[in-house]
């Protein structure tokens, strides 16, 4: 029990006093987690609106197809990115593997199906209210995904940050095609497990909070994101 | 002898069937040009079924929908609940020109007259969707209004309104039809179909029971069901 408290300790002075391996880190955490957020977005937002407004053949085998990756483990994803990456693969010759570059790309796979899920349903709920007035202007399918996009923007920013979430905490396929090197590759969940596996449990600790911090902030600002345009904008 | 306007509007046979139930039962009706047509009939005749399956919202099973002349005319509706788009009372009207491929200036400037039209001026910049009811449904109407639609449907566009406010969409109407709008409206309240109405088109069970001059209507329904509509009785009394 003595030891947690000295960890805390120690990862608390870290925090405080900016240690460089502990910044460096979170910062590439980040940077790499809002890519993969914004790509992802980018993707699947309006993936999500489209199956849920546009009636088109192949409709059914995308949304299980999506519903399918959005079960989908981490791990394998990362395997299957690592394939495609690989020497060997089809992308190799790209040589994004062991890159910041192949992590946003798992990332990316990996936040797609969430956002197009999440997005689906909250533009799926408007279009219900939308639909006859929108039919009745005589708004066609590509006006009505953007009427949708634009006017449920506040919930789907929301969705984005869900996405942001989902990036940020994912471990084993960035650890698979990132290849945890220090200061390239090594973001907060992969420094924290291999920390974790040394005993060096204060970084750890110290980047376990952070996460935390980071989550909990991303929640709070979803959380005000919809008061304040429910409030300002009905 | 004066020559018979042609039909606006001829709809033929309409049969509407929706979730296995008959709406509509070859329903036939005739809108002539320059009346103001208020449509009556108890719950569940189809009145607002007969307005969607007109303005083109429900494919209809069986029967023709045919308008006067090569044009098809421009159309609009304001249904009872107001749907408005998370942006400005203002940015509401000049979506519905922009999607009818109305740019620019003559954009703005429309989308101005309307929102003046309805008395919204002082908040055409305020977020259409925290606006009052009464607000929302005057602005459904600029929206329709700015269209310049040769016919606006209406269905029960003031049944969620207080007096004051449905009184104001009265009002509205009525210079949408004197600016040579065609309305073809639904509502409950006969009080407002006396005074909107040239003419009354009754709704029995899918089918157009009578389609009667408004005075002549009310004075002396032609149609047994009419009778005992305004007389308040149960149809199947």
């Amino acid at each position: 029990m003595f030891e947690i408290f000295a960890s805390l300790g120690l990862a608390l002075d870290l925090m405080a006093n900016g240690d460089s391996a502990f910044v460096r880190v979170v910062a590439i955490s980040l940077e790499l987690s809002l890519a993969a957020a914004v790509l992802g977005s980018a993707i699947g937002l309006p993936l999500g609106a489209l199956v849920a407004i546009g009636r088109f053949p192949g409709r059914r085998s995308l949304i299980v197809s999506l519903n399918a990756l959005l079960g989908l483990p981490s791990v394998v994803v990362g395997l299957v990115v690592y394939l495609m990456l690989s020497r060997a693969g089809p992308l190799g010759t790209w040589g994004l593997l062991f890159t910041p570059g192949a992590i946003v790309i798992a990332q990316t796979v990996l936040v797609i199906p969430i956002v197009a899920a999440l997005a689906r349903q909250v533009v799926e709920d408007s279009w219900n209210e939308y639909a006859e007035q929108l039919r009745s202007l005589g708004v066609g399918t590509g006006r009505a995904v953007r009427t949708l996009l634009w006017d449920t923007r506040f919930s789907l920013l929301t969705v984005a940050l869900a996405g942001f979430g989902r990036a940020a905490s994912e471990v084993g396929a960035v650890m698979i095609v990132g290849g945890n090197i220090d200061g390239v590759t090594r973001v907060m969940t992969t420094a924290i497990a291999l920390e974790t596996s040394k005993g060096d449990l204060p970084l750890a600790l110290a980047l376990g909070i952070v996460l935390i911090l980071v989550v909990l902030a991303v929640n709070a600002g979803a959380y005000a994101i919809r008061e304040w345009s429910a409030k300002h904008h009905g | 002898m004066a020559e018979r306007p042609s039909a606006l509007l001829r709809a033929r046979d309409l049969t509407v069937v929706l979730g296995g139930v008959t709406v509509l039962d070859r329903l036939s009706l005739e809108i002539l040009p320059g009346l103001r047509t208020i449509v009556l009939g108890a719950n569940g005749a189809g009145k607002s079924v007969t307005l969607r399956a007109l303005h083109g919202l429900i494919p209809p099973a069986s029967g023709t929908i045919d308008w006067q002349g090569d044009r098809t005319p421009r159309q609009a509706m304001v249904f009872q609940r107001p749907v408005m788009l998370r942006r400005s009372a203002l940015a509401n009207v000049e979506y519905g020109l922009a999607v009818n491929g109305i740019d620019g200036d003559p954009r703005r400037r429309r989308a101005r007259e309307a929102i003046a039209k309805v008395g919204l001026e002082a908040i055409a910049h305020r977020p259409a969707r925290v606006l009052s009811g009464g607000e929302q449904q005057r602005l459904a109407l600029a929206r329709a209004w700015a269209l310049e639609p040769d016919i606006l449907f209406l269905d029960e566009p003031t049944a969620s309104l207080d007096p004051g406010a449905a009184g104001e969409v009265e009002r509205i109407v009525a210079a949408i039809a004197a600016e040579g709008t065609r309305i073809v409206m639904t509502t409950h309240n006969l009080g407002q179909a006396r005074r909107l109405a040239d003419e009354i088109v009754f709704i029995h069970q899918g089918r157009v029971a009578e389609q009667t001059p408004a005075d002549r209507f009310f004075a002396e329904p032609q149609s047994q069901h009419a009778r005992h509509f305004l007389k308040g009785e149960l149809p199947w009394n």
